[in-house]
């Protein structure tokens, strides 16, 4: 499969591979995906008490476009407030990697990934 | 070590060298290029003479008689011919016909083609390591059951089908039998004198041939008879017309030559390089063999590694090349159909990969491969969240996943 550099790259040194300690109280974690469709990403981020996102990490069960969009994703939230986090869209995602057509989805679950940490973090504060 | 190795001969080999040397002799003005159908110059002659040459290479490799073997463009097209074939000049007699959900494209594909023409086809599930359960076989067939379509060596997980067996039920039946066994000439003895196949399809590529050659078997006591498919000058008794393609027919007969001669011992040879190659990842942690272990080939070996995806698994180790069952490698996003058809979960069929070995792989080329795959499974296995939660004790099945 021909696949571009960036994916290459990302791929054979995926950035903030980990896990952050789940009861940390400034950490959420989005899980998306479903073993059967061949993916799952998890990511993480820790949140200060201003609301950026200092650190993330990610761990992904996929090929090798849904573990270079999970990684890309990791050094694009750090250092964004939530709001910001919010906003990246998996075209942005897809366009940063060269993404193929059949890989779209993958851009798509590491957007989906951070929307659901995001929302993680919300209900951890808001509950 | 030359890298990346091969080892995935049960998708193409390379051409020997022995063969590549002999198809050359059949291109040039030095060489005899002529016409075998030319009846009328020594050219055509001698073309004829290297073809006729070649069928009984072929027949010999297959104990069968060399007016029983028909070329054709490969193991698909004889697919093609054998069952559409045979369906199609005794549909008087029924219009049913049966395979198994494990056949290669060539016959499922072939099969739903002859449904649109309102034929009716039972797909025949396999028990978990791959194999037919004969009486569920038996089950199938009806009175108006004409074909029965069963592959010899699964291309994929390297079963072997009791095709004697299989036969004798048809046979009984009086049931035409076709065989595919693209994969098995060269791996498996092959006697048509013994067995009760009716058809069965070669092809060049997977024994050390070019491609874009293959062959039929069309049994003549009891004599078999088909539909043609390509119409025109009436080559081959009238079964497949079209120019003979002399270089490739030389070749293929000059490869399955070697196969007969040197297949005993390769094959022991081949034996123990799967040998070393299970014996060097059977004890990583959750790794699966596909398919039956006693059944089969030694030159395909399948295995999935759980928790890993097969795709990701297949970039890892870039110094190797083989195939995945991974949806991520086909164009459909779909999981292989023959590992879910015995029953694995599809994370077991995303993780899955086949090595297969042939004629020039090494030990060293093994060894090389047992070290990458070590580190591609811990290195993809350290991404993989779903090795945490295994590892955690978590039940996957219990996950309510937010699928896509």
């Amino acid at each position: 499969m021909a696949y571009s550099n960036k994916v290459i790259d990302h791929y054979e040194n995926p950035r903030n591979v980990g896990s952050f300690a789940k009861d940390d109280p400034s950490v959420a974690t989005g899980m998306v995906g479903a073993p059967a469709c061949g993916d799952v990403m998890k990511l993480q981020i820790k949140v200060n008490e201003q609301g950026i996102i200092e650190d993330a990490k990610f761990k992904t069960y996929g090929c090798g476009s849904a573990i270079a969009s999970s990684s890309l994703v990791t050094e694009w939230v750090k250092g964004k407030t939530l709001d910001e986090a919010q906003q990246i869209k998996n075209t942005d995602i897809a366009q940063e990697l060269a993404l193929p057509p059949v890989k779209i989805h993958c851009s798509i679950l590491a957007e989906d990934a951070i929307k659901a940490a995001i929302a993680d973090y919300k209900q951890k504060r808001g509950g | 070590m030359k890298l990346p190795i091969y080892l995935d001969y049960a998708a193409t080999t390379p051409v020997d060298p022995r063969v590549a040397e002999k198809m050359m002799q059949f291109l040039t003005m030095d060489g005899q290029f002529g016409n075998p159908a030319s009846r009328s110059h020594r050219f055509g002659w001698q073309a004829e003479e290297a073809v006729e040459i070649a069928r009984s290479q072929i027949a010999e490799l297959v104990n069968a008689d060399p007016r029983e073997i028909v070329f054709t463009s490969g193991a698909t097209e004889s697919n093609n011919l054998a069952i559409k074939g045979a369906a199609e000049f005794y549909h008087k007699k029924g219009k049913h016909l049966i395979t198994v959900k494990t056949e290669h494209k060539a016959v499922l594909d072939t099969m739903r083609q002859l449904e649109r023409d309102g034929f009716e086809v039972t797909y025949l599930d396999v028990e978990a390591n791959g194999l037919v359960d004969l009486a569920k076989l038996e089950q199938a067939m009806r009175p108006d059951t004409t074909v029965v379509s069963i592959m010899m060596v699964n291309n994929e997980i390297g079963v072997v089908q009791d095709v004697a067996a299989i036969g004798e039920l048809c046979r009984s039946k009086g049931i035409i039998f076709h065989v595919d066994a693209a994969q098995a000439t060269g791996k498996v003895e092959i006697d048509l004198q013994q067995l009760k196949v009716d058809l069965m399809s070669f092809s060049g590529h997977k024994t050390y041939g070019p491609k874009g050659i293959g062959a039929l078997f069309v049994r003549r006591k009891p004599r078999i008879r088909l539909e043609a498919q390509t119409h025109g000058g009436g080559h081959e008794r009238g079964m497949r017309s079209g120019t003979l393609a002399t270089h490739q027919i030389v070749a293929m007969g000059e490869a399955f030559r070697l196969a007969k001669e040197e297949m005993a011992a390769e094959q022991q040879r081949i034996t123990a390089l799967r040998d070393r190659l299970w014996n060097g990842i059977k004890d990583i942690e959750q790794v699966f063999l596909n398919g039956d272990a006693q059944a089969r080939v030694p030159n395909i070996t399948n295995v999935s590694f759980n928790y890993v995806e097969g795709e990701s698994l297949i970039m890892a180790l870039k110094d190797i090349a083989v195939s995945s069952g991974s949806a991520c490698t086909s164009a459909s996003l779909e999981p292989s159909y023959v590992l879910r058809a015995l029953g694995l979960s599809d994370e077991l069929a995303h993780s899955s990969i086949r090595f297969s070995i042939g004629r020039f792989t090494t030990e060293e080329q093994i060894d090389h491969t047992i070290k990458i795959v070590h580190e591609a499974i811990a290195k993809l296995r350290e991404m993989s969240p779903l090795w945490d939660m295994y590892k955690d004790g978590i039940d996957l099945n219990t996950v309510a996943w937010v699928a896509h």
